[in-house]
């Protein structure tokens, strides 16, 4: 058995498997089925200042290989998960990313703020949700509001600051290039790509939000490709994700430019998809020759 | 592999395929762990063979716990549905269950009228065992080609009305004419429903003009089936008229008719 230790930064974690924002809720759910202590970390739902009761349904429609959501940042906001959600997961034995978000810059930093005399070990700063109508994306989409939001949450907090990047852009390095010279620690990618699908009988599009984000198996070349040009890009560890379904991908991701890797789409599939994924992933190390998953990092060799 | 002890066996056995209309199928399927826990008025959550992303919710039709086997009846409406429809006695499936919130089982003795429109009428089944005669089934269908289950319903001892809309079988129209009489002459502890939304609406209406509590099964699209994803948003109200989305996989699929939005 490979060691399956990674870092990011100078957090540990057991394995680069982390369940990706918003497919894993507060990790509640998956607990009937296994210990959440088996993943390398959690990346909690998408949590706001206040109360968010998210998009009318449907919220979700099937693509070719992947699907379309549209929840529109459904939570209870972030005092609620910091009482009532935060302290178990912190008990967990696993490490917890608080993934958050914010119509302005102002509510993200207060929110970062309010996470800063926790324990728990690292803020995702989601800048890129594309199913909310202010912030969100908009965040993600130009290099001088990317920067602008960063750099209030990094004055806001002092806990290892990741922000996570939107696919829709012209170019992902500037971005993250912007967010990284903002103070933060680590880069993740990607969030979904911006979709649609039309119900040919009714006229109408599935989703009642008309657009959503699309994720699962169709994004991954996007996803590879998005994580070697952003790991060339920066200095700080990324966290890669979009469409891995097993431990192959996991592997090909990481020889990208991953430090570790988040899965979503696969787990609203399978709730066993992230021990799926560590066992195939380790099986693939071994299969290698590879002793260490931290040592696959960026081993691509590119023509 | 280091998990496997965590790992759940998702896969089970199709025992049989009966078909039943043009378009709707029986399946029962081999999964004593699953009928040990399931409940009437749960689901099942699966996996078509394929490029499918997404599971299929298919509502549990009968709990046979001596045969340690769930049946399911379900109708061929797009891709995912006619993948199921073509797995033949001993193929295995890829499930995820019991899962969600079923109905409230009374006492046996208990009067209860269950209604069911088109493919909503399996999930009934289960509660037309439960209370044996002292339940009304009132089934409704487009016509004479879309009837199932009556047979079914006759065994357990219920009484059934079955109606059609254009009078090819039984009585022609809504159900909500019967149920309006049954409602009057059997004055109801509680009232079950499950079928398409307007007619949903029509029997909330009337159990609410006549005091009687009462239950419907919802549908929405939905992703991972237990509660964590939340694409499966309803609009409720809580005691307080506050509205809030709950989660039709795991606050449901059965509410509390007085708690959804109309
Ligand atoms: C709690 C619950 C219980 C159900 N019980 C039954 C049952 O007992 N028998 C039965 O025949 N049908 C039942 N349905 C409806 C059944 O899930 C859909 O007909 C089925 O998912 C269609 O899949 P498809 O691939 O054939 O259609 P497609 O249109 O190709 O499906 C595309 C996507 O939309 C989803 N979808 C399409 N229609 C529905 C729908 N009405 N409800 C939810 N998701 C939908 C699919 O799951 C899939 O993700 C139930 C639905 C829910 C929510
Ligand atoms: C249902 C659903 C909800 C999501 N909610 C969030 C969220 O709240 N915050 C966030 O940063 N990303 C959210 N995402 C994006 C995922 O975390 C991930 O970036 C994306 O789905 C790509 O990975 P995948 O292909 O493995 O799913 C969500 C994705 C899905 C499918
Ligand atoms: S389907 Fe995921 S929360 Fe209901």
């Amino acid at each position: 058995m490979a060691d399956l230790h990674v870092k990011i930064g100078d957090l540990t974690l057991k394995n680069p498997i982390i369940p990706a924002s918003g497919v894993f809720g507060y990790g509640r759910e998956y607990e009937k089925y296994y210990p959440l202590s088996l993943l390398g970390g959690i990346a909690t739902k998408g949590t706001t200042g206040a109360k968010r009761t998210g998009n009318i349904s449907p919220r979700i429609a099937e693509t070719p290989c992947g699907m379309l959501n549209s929840v529109g940042l459904q939570n209870p906001g972030i005092d609620a998960f910091i009482a009532n959600e935060l302290p178990h997961l912190l008990s967990c034995d696993t490490v917890i990313l608080a993934n958050i978000a914010g119509a302005t810059a102002e509510e993200c930093a207060e929110v970062a703020k309010k996470l800063d005399s926790t324990d728990v070990h690292m803020i995702e700063l989601n800048i890129s949700c594309p199913n909310v109508k202010q912030g969100g994306a908009a965040f993600g989409t130009s290099c001088t509001a990317a920067a602008q939001v960063t750099k209030a949450v990094r004055e806001a907090t002092k806990k290892p600051l990741c922000v996570k990047l939107s696919p829709n852009v012209t170019s992902i390095t500037e971005i993250a290039k912007a967010v990284v010279d903002a103070g933060a620690d680590a880069v993740s990618l990607i969030n979904t790509l911006l979709g649609m699908r039309i119900d040919l009988r009714t006229r109408r599009p599935v989703l009642h939000n008309n657009m959503g984000g699309l994720s699962g198996a169709a994004v991954f070349p996007v996803a590879v490709r998005m994580v070697w040009q952003v790991a060339n890009a920066v200095s700080v560890p990324v966290i890669g994700m979009g469409g891995v379904m097993n431990g192959e991908d996991a592997a090909e991701l990481m020889m990208a430019g991953a430090s570790a890797v988040e899965v979503g789409t696969a787990i609203v599939q399978d709730p066993f998809a992230p021990l799926r994924i560590i066992d195939g992933l380790n099986q693939w190390l071994d299969d290698n020759g590879v002793a260490n998953a931290a040592d696959l990092t960026g081993t691509v060799k590119p023509w | 592999m280091i998990h496997d002890q965590y790992t759940e066996k998702l896969s089970f056995p199709v025992r049989s395929m009966t078909k039943l209309t043009e378009t709707i199928w029986s399946m029962v399927i081999e999964c004593p762990s699953v009928a040990e826990q399931a409940v009437p008025g749960q689901f099942v959550h699966l996996l078509p063979e394929g490029d499918f992303t997404l599971r299929r919710p298919i509502s549990i039709c009968e709990i046979d716990r001596q045969e340690g086997a769930l049946r399911l009846v379900f109708e061929v409406r797009g891709k995912g549905t006619a993948v199921l429809a073509a797995l033949k006695p001993g193929d295995t499936v890829n499930m995820l269950a019991p899962l969600g919130h079923g109905f409230t089982l009374l006492s046996r003795e208990s009067r209860v009228i269950l209604v069911g429109g088109g493919i909503g009428t399996p999930p009934m089944l289960p509660l037309a065992k439960h209370y044996g005669e002292n339940a009304v089934m009132i089934s409704g269908f487009r016509s004479e080609q879309q009837v199932i289950l009556q047979a079914d319903f006759a065994e357990t001892g219920t009484e059934t009305i079955l109606c059609t809309d254009d009078g090819s079988a039984g009585v022609k129209g809504l159900v909500t004419v019967p149920l309006a009489a049954a409602i009057s002459t059997k004055k109801p502890d509680l009232i079950c429903a499950c079928g398409p939304m307007p007619m949903l609406r029509g029997v909330a209406a009337l159990a609410k003009q006549n005091g009687i509590p009462c239950e419907v099964s919802l549908e929405e699209r939905m992703g991972c089936g237990i509660g964590a994803c939340l694409v499966c948003a309803c609009q409720t109200v809580d005691r307080n008229g506050d509205t809030q989305f709950l989660h039709v996989c795991k606050n449901g699929p059965v509410f509390n008719a007085e708690e959804v939005v109309w």
